[in-house]
């Protein structure tokens, strides 16, 4: 035994070792569901025990066989119900089977955790305990629900992989492109959720974001080829380094052009914008790689009136073609107004009116009003910022859209 | 997405409902029963509570001084919030659903009362757009 220094290396350690453990032992019992319980509870002892009794030689081993004893308990107790046999049988079966390379593991179980027949919130919520390592109780504080119903959403997410019969391998080549599409889209999503957010449980919120980093520099280290990959780890970075300046002293939204650059993460970028050129020049550029490329070229204008737009313009087409997203369609107007002026900007979001989409949603009106502003025309800026704020769901972005309408309402 | 779901009602509604049958408050009973386990089976639930009959509901504003001014004089036709559920769903629709599922609660005699349920999105502390 080794002395920890503090429960936070030992935490860490945990939430690095439990995909890997949970590998190991579904290829063992066979039983998804099953070993990712016996892997949690091993995990909560070595909560408890680690950081009393000090670092085992091998914490990986201690938690492995711990999750294994607790699987032999759980099949010892069901030896009644005839279910032994098979199980045992299995057990033998796959002591037999050739050992896969265990980084593997991880991203066998993020295919897994990910797989298309699960609703992004069971998909979201089981990577985050299965691969991330976080508890139950930690996933329910972080989306704002009691812990019961979040369990309930793991067991059936679990529930649903179980009865589908997904066996624990990498898909085959063909479905794989695409499995690991929809694995990077869960990683965005849970970056995304912890990014977005800006009062409530801010803290805990804010690691979901950098839970969704840590899950996809791994998937990057794994397959550091993949251009997408890369492209989602540039754009997080990118994107998270403006966290500090997003929001105000009370928590109030602060819009791109007049957040304090110097409160970016310079570091992060640097990092973000490495990534991306180093990424770029392999070819296959995909939609995550052009979003981060915007994300650079905001994130390396020192003035908001330094920005390349005619860059962005540049980046919006090429993103535009690969995309249907509406909200690509209006990013683009916004980057034809800085270039070719408001009118041009204008003229576009006349025609995505008609995408069934976009026409009731807040963003369609929260842009026009920008470009109306941008135009001159107070009167319709007011109109529309005022219309927005009525369809927004979000509490800090109506606040910011009423105060833009006053802003201007007090000018005229 | 967070959606609140209030069933509402009027006194009329209340006085009504003293008056059911044992068969038909029991088998309300079981319903709400049924319907909240569905809710925390399906992991949609984060909340649910029912109010007190109106007969004590008050209306408070504060005087000149800061102090409480009551009003709990209503009319019959008021409608008063009985009691909500709020349910983390991934669309409005799925709220909707959920929604009528409530509204179907059996009232006298079995048949579905089809209580007016207004459902209203909760918001967010998100903004929805990255900057």
């Amino acid at each position: 035994m080794t002395e920890p220094t503090s429960d936070v290396p030992v935490e860490r350690l945990l939430r690095e070792l439990t995909p890997r453990v949970l590998g190991t032992v579904v290829r063992r019992f066979h039983d998804f569901a099953a070993a990712e319980d016996a892997v949690q509870e091993a995990a909560l002892a070595a909560a408890i025990e680690w950081p009393r009794e000090g670092l085992p030689d091998n914490p990986g081993a201690w938690l492995t066989q711990v999750a294994f004893r607790r699987m032999a308990d759980r099949i010892r107790s069901e030896s009644a119900r005839r279910r032994r046999e098979s199980e045992m049988a299995q057990i033998t079966e796959a002591a037999a089977i050739e050992p896969a390379p265990e980084e593997d593991d991880t991203l066998i179980l993020l295919f897994m955790c990910c797989h298309p027949a699960l609703t992004p919130a069971s998909a979201i919520a089981l990577t985050l305990r299965a691969v991330g390592g976080l508890t139950t109780a930690e996933i329910a504080h972080a989306f704002l629900v009691p812990e019961a119903t979040m369990a309930q959403r793991i067991s059936r997410a679990k529930q649903s992989i179980q009865d589908s019969g997904i066996p624990f391998q990498l898909p085959t080549a063909g479905e794989r492109v695409q499995r690991l599409r929809a694995v990077l889209h869960v990683l965005y999503l849970i970056f995304n959720e912890g990014y977005t957010s800006s009062a409530g449980p801010v803290l805990r919120r804010a690691d979901l974001s950098h839970e969704a980093m840590r899950l996809t520099r791994i998937v990057h280290d794994l397959q550091p080829g993949d251009a997408e990959v890369a492209g989602l780890l540039a754009l997080m970075l990118l994107t998270d380094a403006r966290r500090l300046a997003r929001t105000g002293a009370t928590g109030e939204l602060i819009p791109l052009a007049q957040q304090a650059r110097t409160l970016w993460d310079s570091q992060q970028i640097a990092e973000g914008v490495a990534l991306l050129s180093a990424t770029l020049p392999k070819g296959s550029v995909g939609p995550y790689q052009l979003q981060a490329a915007i994300a650079a070229v905001h994130d390396e204008a020192p003035r908001a009136e330094d920005t390349d737009w005619p860059q962005i313009l540049a980046l919006y087409d090429l993103l535009r073609r690969m995309s249907d997203n509406p909200m690509v369609g209006l990013n683009h107007a916004i980057a034809v107004a800085m270039v070719h002026g408001a009118a041009k900007g204008l003229e576009l979001l006349d025609a995505l009116q008609a995408d069934a989409r976009l026409a009731d949603h807040h963003r369609l009106d929260a842009v026009r009003a920008h470009l109306l502003e941008f135009a001159g025309d107070r009167q319709g800026a007011i109109r529309h910022y005022r219309a927005a704020a009525g369809k927004t769901g979000s509490l800090p972005e109506r606040n910011y859209l009423l105060t833009q309408a006053a802003r201007l309402a007090s000018e005229m | 997405m967070k959606y609140i779901l209030m069933m509402t009602g009027t006194k009329a509604d209340c006085d009504s409902w003293l008056k059911w049958s044992k068969k038909d408050l029991q088998a309300s009973v079981a319903f709400m029963r049924a319907f909240s386990k569905e809710l925390k089976d399906s992991g949609t639930f984060v909340a649910t509570e029912g109010l007190a009959f109106p007969e004590q509901a008050k209306i408070v504003r504060a005087g000149a001084d800061g102090l409480p001014i009551t009003d709990g004089v209503f009319p019959e036709a008021k409608e008063f919030l009985m009691g909500y559920w709020i349910v983390d769903v991934e669309s409005a629709e799925q709220a909707y659903r959920i929604a009528a599922r409530a509204s179907a609660a059996p009232g006298p005699g079995g048949i579905p009362g089809s209580q007016p349920i207004e459902v209203r999105q909760i918001m967010s502390s998100a903004p929805a757009e990255w900057q």
